[in-house]
């Protein structure tokens, strides 16, 4: 079936219908991992984007039901060159085209998404919509141009828990899968170092949109932590008595979500506080500082950053349109990384008190490894405020 | 942190010959090293014995010693040069080999040069596979179970903990060499015997069979900061059990989830931290079992290597050059991403398009060796293409290989009749990997085998085998399509296109012409368009045009308006056709740039120089067919086109090319033709005056025959237009050449067979010159150690000639002027003569570049490449100051450099078919010991002392007499069997007897293997090889015991050894020869 990608500058292109069939609308953004597609539909920051991948040949693992990131798919609409109907891989359950019918992604292959991406680009992320029905292009473009875009509009509470809940799992390995502790188990005790098996620590986590990775990996850093909905109020969290809050990713612009700026200002020096990703632009906003709307933004796993205390360089996954303005900091936070390719603020750290975010993901998923150390940095913070 | 400043002078090994396993990648590698170094100032000092090098230039390095890479002759350079820092890791293994005995024998120390890059513990940790197994264990790495045997004992020992198959792999040989698989008891002792003879060290791994597994590898790179980067990952299509080298191989890693493969890059960084490697780049392979994912360390290698030229081709990511600057003090986030220019080199490559590489193969040179692949790497070369999908990829692979495939044609008859009979070899092709199995899974297809089937026998990944499938499906529509006789729409070839079919294909599988399909897929408006390597699946901007074809919208190609000159390149190496060629392109590249041209390169073997974006202004990743060449063409609009630099490959398609508007530029194709059809060249020489040897054309034995009888024997025999050497044969005797006709008539039907008279004994001699029109000026006479009858490329020569007089070099210097002026030469002319007595034979004439062009270049210090192309240009060799011949005063010896260690069972026996696949130069003031040092270079230690054993055939025996005789006299003992032996003892010479191998034990052949002999001297009986001295030949290859098998050869090693007897090599760099050469 045919299928069309319109974008809002007028811009058409004509390919192959795959996933489910009608009408997506939703902000374009290009993502250059090669691997990951399936963690990618499914981290609830692409919440009103459709994803272009650069990677040309897509589908070919299949999907199963290890790799996702959070209950549902996300993404609006997901562009391909090539899409591989019939997959390999041993951990494979079904084709991805499959997969996206049942989550109701539209889909289209066989389009030229270098020449998209070049176009994103030069001329900025969109709005855009793919369509398996009928064959208007301009009113399509028109409906793309009529789409209201990222800027200004809350998609976290679309995308955030409806009720608080403990999560207990931990890292996946290979032939084992995830494994999980026992929920409802009290922090763990003693002078023994925090672990899975030991979790001394207690951590509130804001919803925003969290991939499940991170939760995975506060877990496998030693903590319990509870999951709560990104409107909770910061009273409510200090009720929750916990040794730390962690501000998750999420999707969207971090200025459309003012509650969540304001229970943050309020926990600052009340708990040590870790963000990632709009977590961390929501930090920025609630320390006074400013963010913006990158051009095409970072979205990929091949992002290198410095850590400027120990000038060492992470390969990184990225996934994000905004970013944090350094500037309008005005030296309530010092900037801690930095993204190699465009000197972006990459990580920020408050120069008194337990609290520090990065803009990247440490938890991966997909992606490199390289900075999964944070969640360490984040416990031993908590540790150092206990004492 | 910046470059150190505590080193001002580095020494960079290179990795000698071409041989299998360490071919021209390597030139890439250490070219990029060292114009890195020399860039940041330092003092650069190589070694490098292999003269067809860009990197053994005079100018890529500060001192350029063209000498044998041992231990004693680094030393020499050591003393002489007093370097700060030994940079080991981009000469491949030859390389990292020299430096473990370097420093283990404390050299380094002793002369205080430091390692950079990777030091001795590290190196050892990867190398040793017993350090490397407990390496990877405290990494927590999982490891096929394994042990190690240094005797057959051992071996049994180790192989009862283990069951059926098990893999042998010998430790410290080059490409996995004497690696194998035992299948069972029976071939377990021979293949163990085997791999602890060719290891240097006597040592073997009995290993974990992980055949069929899924193999991969990650290119990694580190800096003293430890920062550490994934540059690309690697899929091969065939499974565990095909040397990677012979495997067709994918980037990026096709079927992993990013779960999986970032525990392998996890893995990849826990095995470069552990070993230790403290800066550069690395190679790490792992198998994944396909049933449960589970993931094993296969290898690691602490250096660049062949995979990592390929990585660097695949991704942009210039891998040496980085390592280089890496080893020198930087940070990999110090360093700028050349072709983004705005973003460091501290990142990770993201491509939007699929790489595919296919080794190229020469089992038709060696017919007594099996095309069968194992762990033990056999390829000669390699392509690489790049299409936006795998289908697009692979078959611009394909066709990129040369092999007369211009997609998957058909290997077996696969309709109902053929069917029953084609399906038994079909699975038996899938079963055993050959080099031909990507076609045959093609065929199982269309004999309706199913996918599961397929990958049962041939366990390659069923994603490979999926895209396959399509391929075969869809060229079935296209047949369909071609049978409705309706017009063709653009969404046909648009579709067809983007799933990589060549025109060629296409035009088989409708029934048309290749022209045909052509015109009407432009009519219908599908053309190619270019899209740029950029490492970064074009999140930013490319400045570096570094291109490949394929069919979408966009074109990125930018034509500038700059008068621009195209090379085409020479496709895949392979015997006959290899680093020579690509030299003289990218000299051609480099001085067109220099002259202010924008330089376009086309070619599509990964392995080069002349693939780095640096070479040219523009590189075109493109196969050498006339309809990809063309489309650059179209595109580009070149001023001018040069096809004489890459061999044969360029060179077909230059009547093709002219035909089709494209401006030819140097000397015409039709000069070319003249000169490679035996009659217009006949006309020629008559008209000239000049003398060819006796000959004629058969298209019949019947025919043959009369002509045979016409020019008496002994005969030169072969098929019409070859390449090396091809099917060429001498043959004594009626008997022969009927065998020969059935054979060769049948191999080629289409072309008749050329007779020429042999010249028995006359002395050949090879040529190069240039030719503005007006002017010829000669580059270099060489004269072939080896008598007529072996081939040019496979014979040592020396530069100036050895002994031929004065007058003689003066009259071949007037003819070849005259042949050059005749054939209106533009550029590079090479002839060969052969010399008997006083009379000169004109054999050939290639108004082209030579596989000897670099060696006359390094020889004389005059760059031919460089000034052939300027003349092309139209400039005259008075105006660029080239108006006399250089005569050096030194000796260059070129020796050829065989892969025979590879093939098992081959017969070593030196021919008119060419067989070698690299070569070494050694250079002195005297003949002997440039000839000792090109022996040296070669691998063949001419001995000092010992016992030397002579067989000769009845009538060399008189020429071998003063051989023996000088080499008695220099305190060898001589052996011989009884004939030979008699023969000296009524001359005065002592030799004591051995007998022959069919006359029992003790023989000849086993005294070489118990290593009893220093050398051996065997001319054979005759072209075919009796078994006796076929056995002395394998022995001394197998047992490593320098041996000739023609007299002039043994001639001058004996001289040789005489000087070295009376004085130690010495070393000198290139840039002190040629300083005291007179120009």
């Amino acid at each position: 079936m045919k299928a069309i990608l319109a974008l809002a500058d007028g811009k058409v292109f004509a390919g192959r219908s795959f996933g489910a069939e009608g009408e997506a609308v939703g902000e374009v953004v290009f993502n250059t991992s090669m691997t990951g597609y399936q963690e990618i539909l499914t981290d609830p920051s692409y919440e009103g984007q459709m994803v272009a991948m650069t990677y040309p040949e897509i589908g070919n693992v299949g999907v199963n039901a290890e790799d996702v990131e959070s209950r549902k798919a996300f993404v609006k609409g997901f562009i391909v060159k090539e899409y591989c109907a019939l997959p390999s891989n041993w951990r494979a359950t079904e084709p991805l085209g499959e997969y996206m019918r049942e989550h109701g992604i539209v889909g289209i292959e066989g389009i030229d998404t270098r020449s998209l991406v070049r176009h994103l680009r030069d001329h900025g992320s969109q709005e855009a919509v793919i369509s398996t029905l009928g064959d208007d292009p301009a009113a399509k473009v028109a409906k793309a141009k009529a789409s209201p875009g990222l800027i200004g509009r809350d998609l976290v509470k679309e995308v955030s828990c409806a009720e608080p809940y403990d999560w207990t799992e931990g890292k996946w390995e290979l032939g084992k899968g995830y494994r999980s502790r026992g929920a409802g188990e009290k922090a763990g005790k003693g002078k023994k170092k925090a672990s899975f098996e030991n979790p001394r620590f207690f951590v509130v986590a804001y919803d925003y949109g969290i991939k499940r990775n991170i939760l995975r990996g506060l877990s496998e850093s030693g903590c319990r932590v509870k999951v709560v909905p990104a409107s909770t109020s910061a009273d409510e969290v200090l009720a929750l008595n916990p040794d730390g809050v962690f501000l998750s990713n999420g999707p969207g612009d971090p200025d459309a979500v003012p509650y969540a700026r304001d229970n943050v200002e309020k926990l600052l020096g009340k708990k040590p506080i870790f963000g990632i990703c709009l977590g961390h632009q929501i930090l920025g906003l609630a320390l006074g500082g400013k963010t913006y709307k990158l051009k095409f933004g970072h979205h990929g796993g091949n992002q290198p950053v410095m850590d400027l205390t120990t000038q060492k360089v992470e390969i990184t996954a990225q996934n994000h349109g905004f970013a944090v303005d350094a500037d309008s900091l005005k030296g309530a936070a010092a900037v801690t990384h930095l993204n190699l390719n465009d000197n972006t603020v990459e990580g920020l750290a408050h120069k008194e008190l337990p609290i520090f975010s990065v803009q990247y993901h440490p938890e991966s998923s997909p992606g490199p490894h390289d900075a999964s150390y944070l969640f360490k940095r984040f416990v031993e913070m908590m540790e150092k405020q206990k004492k | 942190m910046p470059k150190r400043t505590d080193i001002k002078s580095i020494l960079l090994i290179g990795s000698g010959p071409i041989v299998i396993g360490q071919a021209c990648e390597f030139d890439y590698s250490g070219t990029q090293a060292c114009k890195a170094l020399k860039e940041e100032g330092f003092r650069v000092i190589l070694v490098n014995s292999n003269p067809a090098t860009i990197m053994t230039d005079p100018g890529f390095a500060d001192r350029t010693y063209i000498e044998p890479i041992t231990v004693e002759i680094v030393e020499k350079i050591i003393e002489k040069e007093r370097p700060d820092a030994l940079l080991p890791t981009i000469g491949g293994q030859t390389a990292l080999n020299i430096a473990i005995d370097l420093a283990e024998q404390g050299i380094l120390e002793r002369h205080g040069v430091e390692m950079i890059g990777a030091n001795l513990a590290a190196i050892k940790k990867a190398e040793d596979r017993d350090l490397f197994k407990e390496a990877m264990a405290r990494a927590g790495l999982d490891l096929p179970r394994s042990g190690y045997a240094r005797n057959m004992r051992d071996a049994n020992r180790i192989q009862k903990r283990l069951s059926f198959p098990v893999i042998i792999r010998p430790s410290r040989t080059l490409g996995g060499s004497g690696g194998n698989i035992a299948y069972g008891a029976e071939d377990f002792k021979e293949v163990v015997q085997r791999g602890l003879d060719i290891s240097p060290v006597h040592e073997i791994l009995i290993e974990e069979s992980v055949l069929g597994w899924k193999e991969f590898e990650l290119e990694v790179m580190r800096d003293h900061k430890d920062n550490v980067v994934i540059v690309c990952s690697i899929e091969n299509f065939d499974p565990m059990g095909v040397h990677t080298g012979d495997s067709i191989t994918v980037a990026p890693a096709q079927t992993l989830t990013d779960k999986e493969y970032q525990i392998m890059r996890d893995a990849a960084i826990r095995v470069i931290r552990e070993i230790g490697v403290d800066t550069g780049g690395s190679n790490i392979q792992f198998a994944v079992n396909p049933a449960d994912g589970r993931m094993v360390v296969i290898e690691m290698n602490p250096r660049v290597s062949r995979s990592s030229a390929l990585a660097s081709k695949a991704t942009g990511f210039p891998i040496a050059k980085i390592a280089a600057k890496l080893a020198v003090g930087y940070t990999l986030d110090e360093i700028r991403n050349d072709i983004t220019r705005e973003t460091p080199a501290c990142f990770e490559p993201t491509i939007d398009y699929v790489v595919t590489k296919i080794p190229r193969f020469t089992f038709e040179k060696f017919p007594q060796a099996k095309d069968i692949l194992t762990p033990q790497m056999k390829s000669v070369g390699e392509v690489m293409a790049i299409g936006r999908t795998f289908k697009e990829s692979l078959q611009k692979a394909m066709r990129s290989l040369e092999t007369g495939s211009y997609g998957f044609e058909e290997k077996v008859n696969t309709d109902e009749a053929g069917g029953a009979a084609a399906l038994g070899v079909v699975r038996q092709k899938l079963e055993q990997p050959n080099a031909e199995r990507l076609w045959y899974v093609a065929d199982a297809f269309r004999l309706g085998m199913a996918a599961e089937e397929i990958h049962g026998l041939s366990k390659i990944d069923p994603w490979f085998l999926e895209h396959i499938r399509q391929i075969v499906a869809t060229e079935q529509e296209i047949r369909n399509a071609g049978a409705t006789g309706a017009p063709l729409a653009p969404e046909f070839f648009l579709r067809h296109k983007q799933m990589g079919f060549s025109d060629r294909r296409l035009a088989q599988l409708l029934g048309r012409t290749e022209a045909d399909i052509r015109a009407e897929r432009t009519k219908a408006g599908v053309s190619a368009v270019f899209r740029a390597v950029d490492t970064c699946g074009a999140e930013f901007a490319a400045y570096t045009p570094y291109l490949y074809s394929t069919y979408e919208g966009e074109d990125e190609s930018n034509r500038t308006p700059r008068k621009k000159i195209m090379i085409l390149g020479g496709g895949p190496n392979r015997i006959g056709q290899g680093i020579e060629f690509d030299y003289c392109c990218v000299h051609a590249a480099f001085a067109l740039r220099e002259d202010g041209y924008e330089t376009i390169m086309v070619n599509c073997n990964p392995e080069t120089v002349s693939t780095d974006y640096d070479t040219s202004d523009k590189l075109y990743f493109e196969p050498l067919t006339f309809e990809n060449v063309m489309n650059i063409v179209e595109r580009e609009n070149p001023d001018g086109v040069i096809v004489q630099f890459g061999g044969q490959t360029p060179l077909k398609l230059a009547l093709p090319l002219e035909r089709a508007g494209v401006k030819i530029i140097g000397t015409s194709p039709d000069s070319i033709d003249l000169a490679e059809d035996r009659e217009r060249f006949r006309l020629l020489l008559d008209r000239l005056g000049l003398r060819q040897p006796l000959s004629g054309t058969a298209r019949s034995y019947e025919e043959a025959r009369q002509i045979a009888e016409r020019l008496g024997y002994p005969i030169l025999v072969r098929p019409s237009y070859v390449l090396g050497g091809r099917a060429m044969e001498i043959v004594y005797d009626g008997e022969t050449l009927r065998r020969y006709m059935t054979r060769a008539v049948a191999a080629s039907p289409d072309h008749p067979i050329l007779i020429d008279k042999f010249l028995d004994d006359a002395i050949e001699l090879d040529v190069d010159a240039l030719s503005d029109g007006e002017r010829v000026v000669i580059g270099g006479i060489m004269e072939h150690i080896e008598r007529a009858g072996v081939h040019s490329g496979d014979s040592a020569c020396s530069l100036p000639p050895k002994s031929i007089s004065q007058e003689i070099q003066q009259e071949i210097r007037r003819q070849t002027s005259e042949l050059a002026l005749a054939l209106e030469v533009r550029g590079l002319m090479n002839a060969q003569f052969a010399v008997k007595g006083k009379d000169i034979y004109i054999l050939e004439v290639n108004p082209r570049a030579s596989r000897t062009v670099p060696f006359v270049s390094k020889a004389t210090g005059m760059p031919l490449a460089k000034i052939a192309a300027r003349i092309m240009v139209g400039r005259r060799l008075a105006d660029l100051g080239v108006v006399a011949e250089i005569l050096p005063r030194h000796i260059s010896v070129k020796e050829s450099v065989f892969p025979f260690n590879k093939f098992p069972g081959v017969d070593t026996l030196l021919g008119p078919e060419m067989k070698s696949t690299g070569e070494v130069m050694g250079i002195d003031s005297t003949f002997g010991v440039a000839f000792a040092k090109a022996q040296l270079g070669g691998g063949t230690r001419l001995p000092r002392e010992g016992k030397v054993f002579i067989s000769v055939r009845d009538e060399d025996k008189e020429a071998v007499t003063p051989i023996a005789r000088k080499l008695e006299g220099l305190g060898f003992q001589i052996v011989a069997t009884q004939g030979t032996a008699e023969y000296f003892t009524r001359r005065g010479i002592t030799a004591a007897m051995i007998k022959k191998v069919q006359q029992g034990s003790p023989n000849a052949a086993e005294a070489i293997k118990d290593g009893e002999i220093a050398m051996v001297i065997n001319t054979p009986t005759d072209a075919h090889s009796h078994a006796d001295s076929f056995h002395l030949r394998r022995n001394a290859v197998d047992y490593q015991v320098p041996y000739f098998t023609t007299i002039a050869g043994a001639d001058a090693a004996a001289e040789g050894i005489e000087l070295l007897k009376q004085r130690e090599l010495e070393v000198r760099p290139l840039q002190e020869y040629l300083a005291t050469t007179q120009g």
